[in-house]
């Protein structure tokens, strides 16, 4: 039995603990906002948050995550009021959407620690997630407006 | 480089293949250390060992995380990390994008997984320590150079290489990637031939 | 066959005898009447599935089943609780039609925006495409081909509200006008919202014929709006494939052959089956089908099935051996497939004249969700989710390995994470495996695909071989100009050929893009080899133009070098007679600032190309480092592709697009060694990332033609317009895809 946080939730599963978690969330756990896409950590469509920090889902073993928090894209907020989910609507950022929750993980990281991104600090924060329908300049354009908003909302 | 060294590191790697890696180069190392010097440093046995140890630390597994730029490399062929991943202000990467969003404390079954270790990491920004493109000459000034070493003695550097976790891995880096050229004894041997001799750098 | 005028024509010709092994001849037709006639029967309080009996059907919402509930077609109904939902017969994949058909059929409905939900059509003749004839996603048709279907019923359930309106009020439904779901007559002021008139609404005639906005009124179509699905796929709520979950239902992997038409020999599962979680190991026709409670237990369990296999025919497959191959092909002259003039004669009295080979891979789709098919098979029924481009296929060929009537089997088409072509593979790959699976599994499964399995797959994008020759006239222009293309025809032996592959063996979706040049040169040939080879291939975004567009623009800006001539402005010259494309190529001209000062190092090329009814020009600033890698800094891009319904979603598919274009200029290729494939996962097929994506500027032609292709025809021109760039910068000529530094290093040209 392993024990963590999921979404601020405590959560036991008897997965193996050499499983990989996104198998443990998506499978055991029912939540499938976070995405398969290689199973290798090549493409960041599994990427959730590992006490605030991002990690890729796919292979990292769940006893890693043992009594930590654990916060998915479903846990990023109830009511897409997150200023990276406004942003991405403001945008319409997602094609087909696949990559979305991984990209949007990652953002929350690079915004989170620094609150008025350059070109350059997306180029190093979002490189590790890929999207085939070829999303990028919406991505860009929207964690810039993201920061606005979080902006915004701290100054109000 | 010394043939009856050459013989006890095969010998000693053949009669202590079984025990644990660390702990036995750890009283290998400590063994030397005791050991009585010799009267006179051998200077050319020196640069030779330097030559040695100098392949070994050129080879993939560990100059692709002693790169020239911030970025580390991947691969036997040791391009750049292809995720854009970059060195940060400890050496573990920025953002989301930190040693351990990937690497686990351990390698991954299956070839091209992200190889493991529970300090996967690059070098400090302050003290990068880097080896490629660095000339046998230079990257040796380099590692008698305190101000690049942050101060890191020889005898830490052959300690470093004997019995840091991180530096192990490169001898146990999983499937599908080649092995420094020697064996890490050999490359503790050489070092300490290297050390022993005057740490004479080549011309 | 990017025209669709051209298909419309051929609609007639559309071999239905032919395909009926896979699409049914005995799809259920649901008339428009019966659907009024069932409604009005029931008295108004029904829900849908009596209309379309396969709606009913999990995960799919229902109404409650004692909602009032006006459905005047099969493509939209309003509830008493003024919800309007749009069912969209064609599949969204990330080209927004989730969001564009609601908007077509809206600009004729007038309900309020606000209220519009989608939803996945059942399987069902009444939801075939207008021009194919069967239910299906592709050839970037869907705002094209529904543009009049979609307005018209939107327009018949406003008629109908209006008239329901005008009689419970006892006025003119002449005198009373629809707004944001309310029907209002304005001389006495009443109003009734479309929710609570969807009772006496379904108790109407429809009417015979409606009348259409004049473009000029609308207020919804070709404004920019925001998409409908995005809150769903920012919070983790949408549901693609890999997403469905049965009670009940297990997980499985198949282990696939290693060589493409290999076969299993035998195998033992023994160490498998002590996986915990493995339930059972057996054979199917593609492979050795792994099913377990769970994927991960599927995943370990299938690492250790060992499979003895007969590699068959293809066993010493190897793509540079084709190289080769298809060179020494192209020299010898193939199926015309296209000649006008002399261009023999001309080339032999032209005063210049110059030859290249121009190369492409394979490519893989790779689609960001790894393909996958729920079943839910039982003994007189079936139901299948998964994301596809082609239902009607897919029914047909589940039906027939079920060995079920094909109005026995559903299947609920979730969002798909990608398609770019791989979803409608005319053997229905990944679903009839699926189904086989199934009838194993003995509970509802769920077959999944690893991106290795993906990549390995097949049903690639051919590789492609082209050899061409110019002859310049003494002024430098191009009088001349040959184009022999070596490549397998994607849709021969299958129910597409009968109207893809014309008398003389040519394949249209071969030739495209070459055999239809826009310019105008006086002698042209453009002929096809069609080697049969143990590899499946099939379309992948933008089709014959995926090749074609990157070696007939990279060879035209060749021809414009060797006659001494700026390659716009013989662009220009050439496309004299094409308005369209001209209006095109210089819209992107003067936003791209064709001519003027570049940073040094960095160079400007351009290429256009014509595809699926769309004209686009592409100009793209690149440089090239010390180590032969390639910077892409921007891209601007002009497209004439009609009427645009949303303006913001044409964006994205041009930005997409030629994101997409990229990735297959400077990364991807499969290739084959003993007949393996020999890229696994995206560390050998990468994918272009952010730090790599240039900046991207889209200008769309205004324009009152009818809406044309969007989701593919900004593919084609990336390549080219990349590598006239390179040669603007460096010299060097890039004849071959993916780019490789080492072919911009060194002092020789790129080999050709």
């Amino acid at each position: 039995m392993t024990s963590f946080f999921l979404n601020g939730k405590s959560v036991t599963v008897d997965d193996d603990p050499s499983t990989p978690l996104l198998w443990v969330i998506r499978d055991s756990l029912g939540l499938t906002g976070t995405k398969f896409g290689c199973g290798m950590a090549l493409c960041g469509a599994c990427t959730v948050h590992l006490d605030g920090n991002a990690m890729r889902s796919c292979v990292a073993p769940l006893s890693r995550v043992a009594g930590k928090q654990v916060t998915t894209i479903e846990g990023l907020s109830s009511d897409l009021s997150h200023p990276l989910q406004r942003a991405w609507i403001e945008i319409d950022v997602p094609q087909c959407g696949y990559c979305q929750s991984g990209q949007i993980m990652s953002a929350a990281v690079l915004l989170k620690e620094n609150s008025k991104p350059t070109n350059k600090d997306i180029d190093e924060a979002m490189s590790g997630n890929i999207c085939r329908c070829g999303t990028y300049s919406r991505i860009r354009r929207a964690i810039h407006r993201a920061a606005e908003i979080a902006a915004e909302k701290r100054s109000s | 480089m010394s043939t009856a060294i050459r013989k006890m590191g095969s010998r000693s790697l053949t009669a202590l293949a079984a025990a644990p890696c660390a702990l036995v180069l750890g009283v290998f190392v400590a063994s030397l250390r005791g050991a009585p010097r010799s009267p006179k440093p051998d200077a050319n046995a020196s640069r030779e060992a330097f030559f040695e140890i100098y392949k070994v630390f050129t080879s993939p597994r560990c100059q692709n995380c002693h790169p020239a730029g911030d970025a580390p490399l991947q691969g036997d062929d040791s391009h750049v990390h292809t995720q854009n991943v970059k060195r940060g202000r400890d050496g573990h990467g920025v953002y989301g994008m930190r040693c351990d969003t990937c690497h686990q404390t351990t390698n991954l079954p299956g070839e091209h997984m992200p190889p493991g270790n529970t300090k996967w990491s690059l070098p400090s920004p302050e003290h990068k320590m880097v080896f490629v493109g660095r000339s046998p000459a230079e990257l040796c000034r380099q590692l008698k150079d305190s101000k690049q070493t942050g101060g890191r003695s020889l005898q830490q550097l052959l300690k470093h290489l004997s019995s840091d976790d991180l530096v192990g891995w490169a001898w146990d880096p999983g499937p599908g990637r080649t092995l420094p050229p020697l064996s890490r004894l050999d490359t503790v041997m050489q070092t300490k031939i290297w050390i022993e001799g005057g740490a004479a750098c080549p011309q | 066959m990017s025209r669709l005028h051209e298909r419309l024509e051929a609609k007639r010709k559309l071999p239905t005898a032919d395909t009926s092994h896979v699409v049914s001849p005995k799809t259920t037709r649901i008339a428009r009447r019966d659907f009024l006639k069932t409604s009005a029967a029931a008295g108004g309080g029904l829900c849908i599935a009596a209309f379309v009996p396969e709606l009913a059907a999990r995960p799919v919402s229902n109404p409650a089943a004692n909602a009032t509930v006006f459905a005047p077609n099969a493509f939209v109904r309003i509830a008493a609780d003024e919800s309007v939902t749009v069912i969209a017969n064609h599949s969204e994949m990330g080209q927004g039609i989730y969001t564009s058909l609601p908007m077509l059929l809206n600009e004729e409905l007038q309900a309020d925006w606000s209220r519009i939900k989608v939803e996945a059509a059942p399987v069902d003749a009444a939801y075939n495409h207008t021009v194919f004839g069967m239910q299906m996603t592709g050839g970037s048709t869907t705002t094209p081909s529904e543009w009049e279907r979609f307005r018209k019923m939107g327009a018949m359930a406003r008629v109908m509200l209006i008239d329901a309106a005008a009689h419970k009020w006892g006025v003119s439904a002449s005198e009373c006008h629809a707004e944001k779901g309310v029907v209002i007559h304005a001389a006495s002021s009443k109003k009734a919202s479309y929710g609570s008139l969807a009772d006496a609404a379904s108790q109407l005639k429809p009417p015979a014929n409606v009348v259409l906005k004049d473009p000029k009124q609308f207020t919804l179509i070709g404004k920019p709006t925001r998409r409908l699905d995005t809150p769903s796929k920012v919070n983790g709520t949408a549901q693609f494939g890999l997403d469905v979950r049965l009670p009940g239902m297990l997980f499985a992997l198949v282990a696939r052959p290693p060589v493409f038409g290999g076969k299993v020999l035998s195998f033992d599962a023994s160490e498998a089956l002590k996986i915990p979680g493995v339930r059972a190991v057996q054979q199917i026709p593609s492979g050795v089908a792994i099913v377990a409670e769970r994927f991960w237990a599927a995943k370990l369990g299938r690492e250790k099935v060992k499979i003895s296999w007969d590699h068959g025919p293809n066993a010493k497959l190897s793509t540079s051996q084709m190289l080769d191959d298809f060179s020494r092909l192209s020299a010898s002259p193939g199926t015309v497939a296209k000649r006008t003039g002399d261009p023999a004669a001309a080339l032999a009295n032209a005063a210049k004249t110059i030859t290249a080979e121009y190369h492409v891979p394979y490519l893989a789709h790779a689609m960001m969700e790894p393909l996958n098919c729920v079943v839910d098979l039982r003994a007189d029924s079936c139901e299948i989710w998964t994301g596809t481009q082609f239902e009607t296929v897919d029914r047909a060929n589940a039906a027939q390995v079920a060995g079920l009537p094909p109005e026995k089997v559903q299947i609920h088409t979730t969002l798909l994470g990608g398609g770019f072509g791989r979803r409608a593979n005319p053997a229905s790959d990944f679903v009839v495996e699926a189904m086989h699976v199934a009838k194993v599994a003995g509970a509802p499964v769920k077959v999944a695909w690893t991106r290795e399995d993906d990549l390995a797959g097949g049903w690639y994008r051919p590789m492609w071989h082209d050899r061409f020759a110019a002859g310049l006239d003494a002024q430098g222009y191009p009088i001349a100009w040959t184009h022999t293309i070596v490549g397998q025809s994607i849709t021969e032996g299958t129910p597409f050929a009968a109207y893809t592959i014309n008398r003389d063996g040519v394949d249209s979706t071969s030739v495209e893009g070459a055999a239809d040049l826009l310019y105008g040169i006086p002698n042209l040939q453009v002929d096809l080899h069609s080697p049969k080879i143990g590899v499946p291939v099939q379309w992948w975004r933008s089709v014959g133009h995926s090749h074609t567009g990157f070696s007939v623009e990279g060879f035209f800006d060749e021809v414009a070098h060797a006659g001494g001539k700026d390659p716009y402005e013989l662009r220009r010259k050439l496309l004299a007679n094409q308005p369209r494309m001209s209006a095109v190529l210089q819209l992107v001209g003067q936003k791209a600032g064709w001519g003027k000062p570049l940073p040094p190092g960095r160079g400007r090329g351009i290429a256009t190309h014509f595809s699926f009814d769309s004209y686009v020009a592409q100009v793209i600033e690149a440089a090239v480092d010390k180590d032969g890698t390639v910077r892409v800094h921007r891209v601007v891009c002009a497209v004439d592709c009609g009427r645009t319904v949303n303006p913001d979603i044409v964006k994205a598919q041009m930005e997409g697009g030629i994101i997409f274009g990229l990735t297959a200029a400077l990364k991807t290729e499969i290739t084959l060694e003993d007949g393996r494939v020999q890229q696994r996962n995206f560390h050998e097929y990468p994918m272009l990332r952010m730090f790599e994506s240039p900046e991207i500027e889209v200008h769309i032609v205004s324009s009152e033609q009818n809406p044309t292709g969007v989701g593919e025809p900004s593919v084609p021109p990336v390549a080219p317009g990349l590598a006239n760039a390179i040669f603007a910068a460096t010299g060097k000529r890039v004849r071959r895809l993916p780019i490789r530094a080492s072919d911009l290093l060194g002092g020789n040209e790129a080999k050709s």
